[in-house]
């Protein structure tokens, strides 16, 4: 027998994720309740642009993603890690440089968001500097959890840690990845990829964000929380590593599915689709997984209000991966996207998955950390009671709202005219939705104050154990030899092998179907001759556009449904986009889509309608602009912007950089004279000139195209 | 579409990643027993110590 050693783990790290996961949780949440309110008061975010619905949506998703579950993510990981590596984590100053450095990057993301400065991509909205530093800080996780590893007392690594390691991997490269930008100014950059290659790698990100920082760390936080809190094994070891792995492979190609009836290439479209149906099955593995281990001890959740958490949770992680692979066929996909089906969807994900089982793991972690009981039982069943039927008025509303509003979208009348030809018409049926959606909310948000207190009170009735004794006996070095006769046959002659040769065969299939095809045709993004860069004064104004996230509200892609091209003109075509840094194809359809605007109504129509939404369209809930009105256009970074876009092969003549102020001041001049015209009085620096220029702009190129062609 | 290329590499790179970390765990026997670890993470010494003092 080997000799014990004695060493502790570090509880005071976990405790620090622990207080973070409840600050950011409370924050986040509650900026999305501020904007769940926005949707039918749209006056109180009283004139002041830095707490805008447009501005403070990417704050909240960026919040409860990053800082809430991100924290939470760490919590676990630091608890459970220690525990199944018998080891102490690899190092203290690792730990807090992570600690720290994480909650930099979100009091930055904190700051950053409401002053405009965002990349307008979900999920990834913030700018270079930040994402400088959110690599850094990842990777010194990253190291700190490897260094872990390596170091264990424990030979076997529980599958909780493959999750870990699969986690850490892959958001590193998604990260990268579309982090591929050209910095303009300090809080400024421009995407390499432009239009719908742009759009592919963000949702190739946006989806792989979903999976690997909202599932398989959340994943291996459940193989590891779950049979603790129940006292008793996963229901199928065996079947925890098959869906690891499968889950694994298949998710990566699943990312098109963002983009389904959109101008990506049609194979890129089905495959999406089909790797998105494969994936139900590892996700059901991994939820069946979760719910037989309670077997033969439902009396205990009827009992424990952690277990009715994790219970939840683990239901709603099945209910929404079966929703997600059937909102990626493309008939349904049809309906759903755009509304509030896809909001509905993500939080049946986030409010249950993620919220319920970090709470069930908090209500586990807290007093063991802390050497106590739990400050009350009741007060965490009435978290879990209030947090579930929150969910639920949260779900009914969504799904309610995203059904009226996608039916009424394309509904024809009998004569074959659009049975709903004003936008806004759709989306006065749906406020009474959102109001029970906000309710949904608060319910949820007040479930989290108490379970907040609670916790507190918990912490305060006990001492943290801040470096927590523990035994066991060194690692024995593998017998080299043994390894190789034995297993080295072996894995050849088990189960595996062939386990192997159909992982192999899967992620060749989803190379080669992808690869081939862009060998074989050139470019698949046909190019059209009368698309032409923007003007400098288009580009402030789309910058202005990314600024206050335009994008959030409005699309900017037709779908080629007649419901669509009868309502906003003609469908989106790959080829005119390919200025576009960044894309700006959005993903909902709180107003109408944008695409086809340019040309649609006169300059003074834009000014009437930034100013005060109501003038122009009664009822309407957009927000007024009015800081448009006083804000002068910066164009000291005009050629800078210019520059970069030549680098990405913008074509823009020579030198031009050093002539695009004066373009546009001429263009700008025009737009106010236009306006003068009209009796409206406007200097022609202001920003709502540049907006405008934009607006006016959006998907008219195509149309010269067809003036061109008639003349012939 | 030379982002799709892009995109493929890196989901390749990470695959074949996940591959040789697949190949790595099943040769030195990391699936060769698919039980007891189930069990065994369910025991911390702390708490058996205070169970046994019950």
């Amino acid at each position: 027998m080997q000799e014990l050693e004695t060493f502790r783990y570090d509880n005071k790290i976990v405790r620090d994720f622990a207080f973070a996961t409840l600050l950011w949780g409370v924050v986040g949440m509650l900026v999305g309740l501020v904007i769940a309110f926005q949707l039918f008061i749209p006056e109180i975010n009283a004139g002041i642009q830095y707490i805008t619905f447009s501005r403070i949506r990417p704050l909240h998703t960026n919040a409860v993603i990053f800082a809430f579950v991100g924290n939470g993510i760490f919590m676990g990981v630091y608890y459970s890690l220690q525990r199944l590596c018998k080891a102490r984590m690899f190092s203290d100053l690792l730990s807090r440089l992570h600690f720290w450095g994480w909650q930099l990057i979100i009091v930055s993301a904190a700051i950053t968001l409401p002053l405009g400065a965002t990349t307008s991509k979900e999920y990834a909205e913030l700018e270079w500097p930040i994402d400088i530093l959110i690599a850094m800080v990842w990777v010194i996780f990253g190291i700190n959890m490897i260094a872990t590893i390596m170091k264990r007392r424990e030979r076997h690594m529980y599958v909780a840690i493959w999750f870990y390691i699969a986690t850490f991997f892959t958001v590193t490269m998604l990260h990268v990845v579309n982090s591929f930008e050209i910095p303009v100014s300090f809080l400024k950059s421009y995407p390499i990829f432009a239009g719908v290659q742009d759009a592919l790698v963000q949702w190739w990100y946006g989806h792989n964000a979903v999976a690997f920082f909202l599932t398989t760390p959340y994943l291996g936080l459940m193989y590891y929380f779950l049979p603790k809190a129940a006292e008793r094994p996963v229901y199928s070891y065996r079947l925890s590593i098959v869906h690891f792995w499968a889950l694994i492979f298949i998710y990566i190609w699943a990312g098109p599915h963002h983009l389904l009836y959109t101008s990506l290439p049609d194979w890129a479209q089905s495959l999406g689709t089909t790797f998105s149906l494969m994936l139900i099955a590892p996700s059901w593995g991994g939820m069946l997984n979760g719910l037989l281990t309670l077997r033969g001890a439902w009396d205990k959740v009827r009992q424990d209000p952690i277990l009715k958490f994790m219970v939840v949770a683990v239901t709603a992680y099945g209910m929404s991966t079966l929703e997600g692979p059937l909102m990626s066929v493309k008939s349904i996909n049809a309906l759903s996207h755009f509304t509030d089906w896809t909001i509905g969807h993500v939080h049946i994900g986030g409010l249950g998955w993620n919220g319920f089982l970090t709470f069930g793991i908090l209500y586990w972690l807290v007093p063991r950390i802390f050497k106590t009981k739990l400050h009350s039982l009741k007060m965490a069943n009435f978290h879990f009671w209030i947090g579930t039927l929150g969910i639920v008025f949260y779900a009914l509303g969504m799904y309610w709202a995203g059904l009226t509003q996608g039916l009424m979208w394309k509904q024809f009348s009998a004569e074959g005219y659009m049975q709903y030809p004003l936008f806004l018409e759709t989306v006065l049926q749906i406020l009474p939705m959102y109001l029970i959606r906000a309710f949904g909310g608060l319910l949820y948000f007040s479930g989290v104050l108490v379970g907040v207190y609670n916790l507190v009170r918990t912490v305060r009735s006990g001492n943290l154990v801040e470096n927590e004794e523990a035994k066991a006996p060194a690692l024995l070095k593998q017998n080299e030899h043994e390894v190789k006769n034995v297993y080295g046959h072996r894995w050849l002659e088990s189960r595996p092998f062939q386990f192997i040769v159909w992982t192999v065969i899967a992620v060749a299939i989803g190379g080669i179907v992808e690869f081939v095809p862009s060998f074989l045709i050139k470019s698949n993004v046909p190019t059209i001759a009368s698309i032409k860069p923007y003007t400098p004064l288009e580009l402030e104004g789309r910058d202005i556009y990314i600024r206050d996230g335009c994008n959030t509200c409005h699309s900017q892609m037709i779908r080629p449904f007649r419901s669509e091209t009868e309502r906003y003109g003609e469908y989106s075509k790959a080829g005119e986009f390919v200025y576009d840094h960044p894309f700006l194809w959005g993903s909902k359809r709180i107003g109408p889509d944008l695409h086809r605007i340019g040309g649609k109504y006169p300059d003074a129509w834009h000014y009437n309608h930034m100013l005060d939404p109501t003038s122009t369209s009664a009822g309407s809930i957009m927000p007024p602009y009015p800081w448009l009105f006083e804000q002068d256009i910066d164009f000291s970074t005009t050629p800078s912007k210019i520059r970069v876009m030549q680098i990405m092969g913008v074509p823009y003549p020579e030198d031009y950089d050093k002539r695009a102020v004066e373009d546009l001041k001429v263009q700008a001049k025009q737009i106010t004279e236009n306006l003068r015209s009209a009796n409206f009085q406007v200097e022609e620096n202001k920003e709502i000139i540049a907006l405008i220029a934009y607006l006016q702009r959006l998907g008219t190129d195509i149309k010269a195209k067809k003036t061109a062609q008639l003349a012939k | 579409m030379s982002a799709i290329v892009v995109l493929i590499g890196a989901s390749l790179i990470v695959a074949v990643g996940f591959l040789f970390a697949f190949l790595w765990a099943v040769k030195t026997g990391q699936f060769d027993d698919k039980y007891t670890p189930s069990i065994r993470m369910l025991i911390d010494d702390k708490e058996e110590e205070e169970k046994q003092k019950r």
